[in-house]
């Protein structure tokens, strides 16, 4: 440990909340990569050929079916350790590819999984005439996607994104397997060195709790922003409203 | 078919503006459209009726190309949509606007902006013209004051009309209306009918779908009457509904018996 000689806990807890920016930047990192590849499976499982949409299902099974843990031990030394001897036999030379790198990938790839099928439901609840209506106007399928769909399905995507954003904050937790050094493996050496063990696991609750409740206060506010005027809440309708039936 | 004689109808020399050739469309396994030829000259205001289900909106959109026709050939202006390919389909879409039933408003986008999105996006229309633009066509059809009011602020009159601008704004050479006041209620058909009938007045090509018989017997050149997806009649309002044993008649009087209308 960097500084068993002069150990405080002081120390201790600057060093666990070093790891948080880590879990943060995996968050992030994922929550991203699971953004971008999830939302074009999404429409392509919605609005693609059928052969598309086997495979994005296939994807999906594949992603959901397996536990977390048996995915980052999977990637890590099954598509990694591929890679790395690949790149190593290229290169003539040892190569290692970073415990972050590996567990972003994977929990990334778990989320677009995830996320995929947030973003096809969110599709599937717009009124789909808008599509057909931006055709009819002249767009490209991918153009009426990107203004007319898209841009209504995120803002309805927003709460269960939050809950995906949560669901994912907790997976991190397991990233400590790899070596990724972030809180939960930071908190693990602390409890190996000081045989503490309920202090420390109730500061790293404290810190999950911490990060929960700041990002969905976050995606909170930026439902409240995203909201069109007239939708989005139970007593919808602005003024002369009569939704014809 | 029964060879009813054919309204005369404006500018009827020279080739159509647009011509439906033999239209054939499946869906589901079943034959929607059974070997469709519909033209229309420019400036002309054709109406398609018909019992549900007889393939009328169907032929609508096949003209458009919203739905690729199983067989059979639209042009416009001359021009094959089969030919122009996949590719260059939006451009053909491009060309002909289309007001649906429901509206089909973009929801996250205000009146204005519904009107501006494909002038900016499609058209590359620079974003201070298009929304010039937009006010324009708002105020054409009395809605500038609504323009900064999203879909669900305001009524499904005001909805069809911003979809009529939004559809104008592309200057489109033929406008197909698929029972553009069928979701209405009766008070706000009126406002929808008046700015329809001020587009015929301006010279717009236009097929529509409709039941509203009063309104169009007075404005259209040609009423065509389809029944499991081909047309059995065709000819001019006044000629169809005069004659007691046409199936238009029959079909308009038992609309009108149904809803009161004239």
């Amino acid at each position: 440990m960097p500084f068993l000689p002069d150990f405080s806990f002081y120390n201790a807890i600057v060093y666990i909340f070093k790891g948080t920016s880590l879990t943060v930047a995996l968050i992030v990192g994922s929550m991203l990569t699971g953004l971008l590849v999830g939302l074009p499976m999404a429409a392509a499982q919605v609005y693609g050929p059928r052969w598309a949409r086997y495979l994005v299902g296939l994807y999906v099974w594949f992603f959901r079916g397996i536990p977390i843990l048996v995915l980052l031990f999977l990637f890590y030394f099954g598509i990694f350790g591929v890679v790395e001897r690949f790149l190593g036999e290229i290169l003539g030379r040892k190569v290692g590819v970073p415990p972050f790198v590996a567990t972003l990938a994977t929990l990334g790839l778990t989320s677009a999984a995830y996320q995929s099928q947030i973003f096809r439901g969110a599709i599937l609840s717009l009124h789909q005439g808008q599509y057909k209506a931006a055709l009819s106007l002249g767009f490209t399928r991918v153009g009426a996607l990107a203004h007319v769909i898209l841009p209504q399905a995120l803002r309805v995507a927003i709460p269960a994104w939050a809950n995906e954003y949560s669901i994912l904050l907790k997976d991190s937790a397991l990233a400590y397997v790899l070596g990724t050094m972030e809180i939960m493996a930071r908190i693990r050496q602390m409890v190996s060195i000081t045989h503490m063990h309920v202090p420390f696991y109730v500061l790293a609750g404290l810190i999950y709790y911490a990060l929960t409740w700041m990002g969905i206060r976050a995606l909170k506010r930026l439902e409240e922003r995203t909201r069109i005027p007239g939708l989005g809440t139970a007593d919808a309708g602005g003024g002369a409203n009569d939704r014809a039936a | 078919m029964t060879g009813r004689p054919e309204g005369s109808p404006p500018g009827a020399a020279g080739p159509p503006l647009m011509e439906a050739r033999n239209i054939t469309k499946i869906l589901g396994g079943k034959l929607i459209l059974d070997d469709v030829s519909l033209s229309l000259n420019r400036g002309e205001f054709k109406v398609l009726i018909g019992p549900s289900g007889s393939g009328k909106s169907t032929l609508l959109q096949c003209v458009h190309f919203l739905l690729i026709p199983d067989g059979g050939d639209v042009l416009l202006e001359g021009a094959s949509a089969v030919e122009m390919g996949h590719k260059n389909v939006c451009a053909f879409r491009r060309e002909i606007g289309m007001i649906f039933q429901d509206f089909n408003l973009f929801d996250h986008l205000t009146a204005r902006d519904n009107v501006a999105i494909a002038l900016r996006k499609v058209k590359k229309v620079p974003k201070a013209a298009a929304m010039a633009r937009a006010m324009g066509e708002l105020e054409r059809v009395g809605l500038a004051d609504k323009a900064g009011l999203y879909p669900a602020q305001l009524s499904g009159g005001q909805k069809q009309r911003v979809s009529i601008a939004r559809a104008m704004a592309m200057e489109p050479k033929l406008m197909l209306l698929d029972e553009p006041t069928s979701a209405l209620d009766p008070e706000l058909i009126g406002e929808v009918l008046n700015v329809i009938a001020n587009l015929a007045r301006g010279g717009m090509t236009m097929l529509m779908v409709t039941h509203q018989i009063g309104f169009a017997r007075h404005l259209v050149n040609e009423i065509n009457f389809m029944e499991d997806g081909r047309i059995i009649e065709r000819g001019h309002p006044e000629a169809l509904l005069a004659d007691p044993a046409s199936r238009t008649a029959t079909f308009c009087s038992r609309l009108s018996e149904l809803t009161g209308n004239q």
